[in-house]
């Protein structure tokens, strides 16, 4: 099943590597990846979309606990939560098709961001699989480039990943 | 030049006594070499120079394994380091609490690929508890607080600090911390009360109890709680490899090791049991075989564990408790005395017969023999010897395994050897930390062949430290335990698994100045050992090189991949 873990590590040279190199050596699946520092310099916050048995997101959960330099880990699965991904999509919008990249994109909320002679740069953000969606609803052969940034999740409500 | 200010390699040496740092074991090189000064101008501490940065790794970690003590290694840059990863490997596998202080190029060559340079934090990484990289003068004191304190504290582990040239030689005011405060590592203590009621009452009332302890009764110093608790239940008692001496061997109760090389008494209760209590023991695959057919045989199992991912990991728990295995025990010595009257010893009286008959089985007899030295003989007679009260390092193979089943260990710490990683070489290294750390004691290395010639360099150590250290050589020309699975599993087809070529051991002993001897008829093992140990030669390294039968197997045996209760063994052939 997939799960979006979320965990606050300290900001360190080296602390990605360690998360990473976690799921590398004991076989664990990364889906999608995000870090950045939070509003606290001192604190990094990753969100980590991951597929597995419950026994293996125990597993995940208890050795991302077990890294020093990582403070809280949250399954955000545990719980009511959302969920947002940013992806830009270049796509070719000559002449004949403009229109309908304009009209697919409003149906997806998207917007137009960068707009040259033959393409259209999109940004859309919402669930992985609204993202997913967006993608399936081109013509494969519009698509020129895409970009993802991976989900980063936050619990509903009372729901909080703070120190 | 304010005279209160020190040089970073200063601030290194101090920071280490002031963690009452006994021994470093080391290896000078280039981004060491401010240290290394240090060490000669300060006189805060031993050093003991090996002849490989293994071997400096291995004998701290021995040091640490025999005293409870944080080990210390210092090693240089690039190739220090990398010969030091094994060591390293070895001590994380089995929670030994260490801190390895590595060197490393100055600060503007990291990344340049400068001479001696490599990613030490990076190379490291997967096989340490914990590891940092110094950036400035300042943090050194700070960071090497917290190395010992992560090193000691929850479950142990080795940390690296690597620290470049160019800080060594700055000069910062020396600090060191009185107390460190890590919001992201908190290790639990002390157990849940509840959980660990629930425990007992399980156990009380458990027709087929058992009790299985592993290597965090021994790193916990856990053993006097653990025997206490045990003599109230009498329940009967195994223990892994790691975990020897946490119980006393001579004691009724005590059934012997389990697992792939276990008694048949300790695996078959293991399978049969109705109630499980695992302390301070992690259900791997040497030990529990294959986990499907371990939980073929319905069982509540009870898990005492300090680090939360050893819980349910390979194995599904039905009462975990995280917290140190000595305060566990220690509260249910207290829960136990308001429950006992509630405990009716003869819920258990048949399950004890049936361990007598599997006991009666005698799974550990072997065929002696007039003609050709059989390899369990010796670590009998050694341990007649030494009466029992030696320091007994290993290697890997068959002659770890043998020293295991042969030589019941009554005391904690007193059994030392590469249970987790396997790491062929660390007999000698091991018996040198242990020997520095005990120097009044008996200390012996059992180990083959094959094994000591992975670190027989450190020979040269020994003498220079004048290390009584008794090395017991179990030769059978083979890479004895290779060569038993070629032989079960592989058409008897010995692939490079045969010693040729070996070195005269007499003579290699002697020309590092030690006493050598070659033992070849069973009726010289005694007198050989008696004299190795004797008055006369208390003070000599002795290198005993016993020429046993080479086509000696270890039983009972699980195969890989088999239950528990699927042993061969040595009457069956």
């Amino acid at each position: 099943m997939r799960h979006i873990i979320s965990l606050l590590m300290e900001n360190e040279s080296g602390a990605l590597s360690r998360v990473s190199g976690l799921f590398s050596a004991r076989g664990y699946n990364i889906e999608s990846l995000t870090v950045a520092p939070t509003e606290d310099p001192s604190l990094s916050r990753m969100t980590i979309v991951t597929t597995g048995s419950n026994e293996v997101i125990e597993q995940i959960i208890k050795q991302l606990n077990k890294l020093i330099d990582v403070v809280k880990v949250l399954d955000l699965n545990d719980g009511k939560h959302i969920e947002r991904e940013l992806m830009l999509v270049k796509v070719k919008a000559s002449h004949q098709y403009r229109e309908e990249m304009k009209r697919i994109s409003d149906i997806f909320r998207g917007r137009i961001i960068d707009v040259s002679d033959n393409t259209f740069t999109i940004e859309i953000t919402g669930s992985s699989t609204k993202l997913d969606a967006y993608i399936e609803s081109l013509d494969k052969s519009a698509i020129v480039e895409t970009v993802r940034t991976g989900a980063s999740g936050i619990g509903r409500g009372d729901r909080i990943l703070k120190i | 030049m304010s005279t209160n200010k020190l040089t970073g390699a200063e601030i290194v040496i101090h920071s280490l006594h002031k963690e009452n740092t006994e021994f470093v074991f080391g290896y000078p090189g280039g981004a060491v070499l401010n240290i290394y000064d240090a060490i000669f101008q300060l006189k805060k501490f031993k050093h003991v120079l090996v002849r490989h940065e293994q071997a400096a790794v291995h004998a701290a970690d021995a040091y640490s394994r025999s005293t409870g003590k944080v080990g210390v290694a210092l090693v240089t840059s690039g190739p220090g380091a990398t010969n030091a990863v094994t060591g390293i490997a070895t001590a994380h596998m089995d929670s030994i609490p260490m801190v390895i202080i590595s060197g490393q190029v100055p600060t503007h060559a990291i990344g340049q690929d400068a001479f001696q340079e490599c990613d030490t934090v990076g190379i490291t990484r997967p096989c340490v508890k914990h590891n940092f990289l110094i950036k400035k003068i300042e943090d050194i004191a700070p960071t090497i607080k917290k190395a010992f304190h992560i090193a000691k504290t929850g479950r142990p582990g080795p940390v690296v600090v690597d620290i470049p040239k160019d800080i060594t030689a700055e000069e910062a005011e020396f600090i060191y911390p009185e107390n460190i405060e890590l919001r992201s590592y908190n290790p639990v203590e002390k157990g849940h009360q509840g959980q660990i009621t629930k425990a007992l009452e399980l156990l009380i009332h458990a027709k087929r109890p058992m009790v299985y302890t592993g290597g965090g009764v021994v790193l916990g110093d856990a053993s006097e709680s653990l025997t206490k608790l045990m003599k109230k239940l009498g329940f009967p008692v195994t223990s892994t490899l790691m975990g020897l001496g946490g119980f006393p061997a001579s004691e009724k109760q005590f059934l012997g090791m389990l697992g792939m090389h276990g008694t048949y008494e300790a695996n078959m209760a293991m399978q049969e049991c109705d109630v499980l209590i695992a302390v301070g023991s992690r259900f791997d695959d040497r030990v529990i075989g294959n986990p499907d057919h371990f939980l073929s045989k319905p069982k509540k199992i009870i898990h005492i564990d300090i680090d939360p991912a050893s819980i349910s990991k390979r194995v599904k728990i039905d009462v975990p408790i995280v917290g140190s295995v000595k305060s566990v025990l220690e509260d249910m010595l207290v829960i136990y005395d308001s429950l006992k009257t509630a405990h009716d010893k003869n819920n258990q009286k048949e399950w004890m017969i049936q361990i007598e008959s599997w006991r009666g089985k005698k799974s550990l007899d072997f065929q002696n023999s007039k003609e050709v030295i059989k390899p369990q003989y010796v670590v009998q007679e050694l341990h007649k010897v030494t009466n029992g009260d030696a320091f007994i390092t290993s290697d890997v193979g068959q002659h770890q395994m043998w020293a295991a089943q042969y030589y019941p260990f009554d005391k904690p710490r007193r059994w030392l050897n590469s249970g987790g990683l396997g790491t062929m070489g660390v007999g000698l290294p091991y018996a040198m930390g242990a020997q520095l750390a005990h120097p009044e004691a008996q200390v012996a290395c059992v180990t083959g062949e094959a094994s000591i010639q992975m670190c027989i360099q450190e020979l040269s150590t020994c003498k220079q430290f004048h290390l009584p250290i008794k090395i017991i050589n179990l030769n059978n020309r083979y890479m004895g335990m290779v060569r038993q699975w070629q032989e079960f599993f592989y058409g008897n087809r010995y692939a490079e698994s045969y010693m040729d070529a070996l070195p005269d051991f007499v003579k290699l002993a002697e020309s590092y100045g030690h006493i050598g001897m070659q033992i070849k008829n069973p009726s010289d093992v005694s007198s050989a050992l008696e004299e190795a140990f004797s008055i006369k030669n208390k003070e000599r390294l002795v290198f005993l090189d016993f020429l046993t039968d080479q086509t000696e197997n270890v039983y009972p045996m699980v195969p890989n991949g088999k239950g528990l209760s699927q042993m061969i063994l040595a009457e069956d052939l």
